[in-house]
């Protein structure tokens, strides 16, 4: 700096610059132990932000549109429910390569399920049809999960190579289904699991569902407060629940105002009219979407799968046994069967995901889910889940999932070559690896 | 300890125990009892078969032979459950502490206290993990921390109480002072009076002969995976113990076992 005659005031101006920096930093450290927020998750949703807003600078506004987020939204879906599960097996330090190849198997059999065998049985469109042809894709999930699993767990064969089995095992089962013919058309409420305008639950449920989020929301947060007064434990400031709480329903009421700017296009809503005898308005009709069936599934996956890895015996001792696996074998926990129980539960999540995908598509192809399983490792990377076992977040690896479907989805809007797309993905999985092991190091 | 101890049900009787590791017998016929309000330290050195004969008493080995007797009766331990099953609660050296997870978890891990909806009642278990911990260890405040990020002392208070929490009957103490300094390692002999005059029985495994003579009532020696012998604290000398462990001679004041030179 010039020593100038202003230099000296200049350097006040600037001390008290930085110690109010240095008291609005310590502050905003407070604030968010006073909220107990984790601030990795916050770095997360900063880094989302920063993606998005950079994203829509760059494509000119084309990226923050209600019809962007929306199908972002439908497009992070079933990577989001696979992540959900791979948070559990990572925490466990084990691997599951093979939920692409199993989710592209599961879709093949559902999509024969529905489209070949049961109109035979049940009668072409039968309503039952979508139920049954899910649940026969959850058990064999099921099925082919628990069988991995009682590989890893009891015969002590490696999570990887065991899974590494899987995934060539079951992209091979997956075309010898059908020896490799598409499965298509699929039962008309099937794919609506899928998404699309009438794979989507319209405004007024939106709302509904958005208000009744906020409402458990609330109530689980008086809950909680409730019980700690109770044991007589700290409870957090008023000022910081009502924060916390305000935070919470506004983003829960901003997606579903999200999802209901985004309207059915003309034709659909044309052809909705001519079905139903709706003449429609000189000004044209707008119908909402509304929040999309395969995000309702994602999320109540990862609502299920947090309760899960939160609040019950089997969440816990996933997280011992990530920590210390002798320990928790020493404090009786049943360690093999509580790793098999985790490759069941991803093989559910495979079915689930399945389903997801194929309804989307429309059609089950044998070459569906290729390589997801490492973008779900990915995400549950991303998302805070540590490769060394024993901590990550479900609400971190679908933020995980959404972050890295919003670079692919904003790059395809830039227009980038998919090569290209790909070194991208690739080296932020690298940072956002690295970034973490910095923060670790520091928080110690 | 009294004569008239010897006149009651051993708490445990470990007969004839063996157990081998690929071709190396870490255990070989060892025999150790232990009765109630009594506490047996287990010397030897490093890879004498002290730590896995008393890992079979937890359930953490299985034996190849052998026979294990609880108040008289035969016990079928296989497993770490088994082994709680029976009042059996070990302070591992190693702490086996899952270092990720909080002091209330550690306490009640492989036995949460549940909800009336089968939920995790972790505000209970925090309640009663403030208590015990309040005993062991008054100053210690951390319940929210996991456990990685505790000292070395109070690492071991947290290992120690979750082996009190469920009124253990026996307890195996593998080095508990091992982490501690000098002041801990007066608590932790003043918890051993306290557990003995409930009619606890400890088997204590130490490095230190001194903590030994000053803690346990009688002593058992190993030698390469072999008992050289028992005797009473007051039976012997720290000289012939040291005589014991070094040299297998199993001195006049003891009873000698199968590894006697």
């Amino acid at each position: 700096m010039n020593q100038t005659a202003g230099g000296a005031p200049d350097r006040a101006i600037l001390a008290r610059a930085n110690r109010a920096a240095g008291d609005l930093a310590r502050f905003s450290g407070r604030a968010f132990r006073a909220m107990e927020i984790d601030t990795r998750f916050l770095g997360m949703i900063a880094a989302l932000l920063i993606i998005w807003i950079g994203f829509d600078l760059l494509s000119g506004g084309r990226f923050l549109t209600a019809r962007n987020l929306w199908n972002l939204s439908v497009q992070s879906a079933s990577v989001a429910i696979l992540a959900t599960g791979m948070v559990l097996v990572i925490v466990t330090r084990n691997i599951d390569l093979s939920v692409g190849s199993l989710h592209g198997f599961l879709a093949m059999v559902m999509g024969v399920v529905q489209a070949r065998y049961l109109p035979e049985i049940l009668g072409f469109g039968h309503p039952a049809i979508w139920f049954v042809t899910l649940m026969a894709g959850v058990l064999l999930g099921a099925v082919v999960g628990g069988l991995q699993g009682f590989l890893i767990a009891y015969l002590s064969i490696p999570a990887f190579i065991v899974t590494l089995g899987g995934l060539l095992v079951w992209r091979g089962a997956a075309w010898w289904v059908t020896s490799g013919q598409t499965v298509s058309p699929l039962d008309s409420r099937f794919i609506l699991m899928g998404g699309g305008p009438r794979g989507a639950i319209g405004d007024v449920a939106t709302w509904v569902l958005a208000a009744l989020a906020c409402l458990a929301l609330l109530l689980l947060q008086a809950a909680a407060r409730r019980r700690k007064r109770r044991f007589g434990f700290p409870t957090r400031p008023v000022w910081a629940e009502a924060l916390m709480a305000a935070l919470g329903c506004g983003a829960v009421l901003g997606a579903a105002a999200v999802a209901n700017a985004y309207y059915w296009p003309a034709g659909t809503v044309r052809q909705w009219a001519a079905a139903n005898d709706v003449i429609i308005p000189a000004g044209g009709l707008q119908i909402s979407h509304g929040i999309a069936v395969p995000v309702l599934i994602a999320l109540a996956a990862g609502v299920v799968m947090t309760f899960v890895a939160r609040r019950t015996r089997f969440g816990r001792y996933v997280y011992a046994i990530g920590g210390n696996p002798e320990a928790a074998e020493l404090a009786g926990v049943n360690t093999r069967w509580v790793t098999m129980k985790i490759f069941m539960i991803m093989g559910v999540l495979c079915a689930l995901a399945g389903a997801v995908a194929s309804a989307r598509l429309q059609s089950a192809t044998n070459s569906q889910g290729t390589l997801d399983e490492l973008l779900t490792i990915a995400a549950a990377v991303i998302g805070g889940t540590s490769l060394a076992g024993g901590a990550g977040t479900i609400a971190g690896a679908m933020l995980g999932a959404l972050l890295m479907q919003s670079l692919s989805s904003g790059m395809i809007l830039l227009g980038l070559d998919a090569p290209l797309q790909n070194v991208v993905v690739g080296l932020v999985l690298v940072a956002a690896v690295w970034l973490d092991t910095l923060y670790k190091r520091r928080a110690g | 300890m009294n004569a008239h101890v010897e006149d009651r049900t051993p708490l445990v009787e470990m007969e004839e125990i063996s157990i081998s590791f690929g071709g190396v017998h870490a255990v070989e016929r060892a025999s150790v009892n232990l009765y109630p309000g009594e506490v047996v330290a287990l010397l030897g050195h490093n890879g004498a078969g002290k730590s896995t004969l008393i890992k079979i008493l937890s359930g953490a080995y299985r034996r190849d032979s052998g026979v294990i007797r609880i108040r008289g009766e035969e016990a079928r331990i296989e497993n770490p459950r088994d082994a709680k099953s029976y009042g059996i609660e070990t302070i591992y050296q190693t702490l086996a502490l899952a270092d990720n997870v909080d002091a209330a978890a550690n306490l009640y891990l492989g036995r949460e206290l549940l909800t009336r909806w089968r939920t995790l009642d972790d505000a209970a278990m925090e309640a009663r993990a403030r208590e015990v911990m309040g005993r062991l260890n008054p100053r210690f405040q951390r319940f929210k921390d996991p456990v990685k990020t505790l000292s070395g002392g109070q690492r071991q208070s947290v290992a120690i109480a979750r082996a009190i929490l469920f009124n253990a009957r026996i307890l195996i103490m593998d080095e508990p002072t091992a982490a501690l300094g000098p002041q801990e390692t007066a608590q932790v002999g003043e918890l051993i009076q306290h557990l003995k005059s409930e009619g606890v029985g400890v088997f204590l495994i130490s490095h230190d002969i001194h903590d030994v003579f000053h803690l346990a009532d009688r002593v058992t020696v190993m030698k390469n995976g072999q008992v050289v012998g028992t005797g009473r604290v007051e039976d012997l000398t720290k000289d012939e113990v040291l005589g014991m462990i070094i040299l297998g001679k199993c001195p006049p004041g003891a009873t000698p076992g199968p590894g006697a030179a």
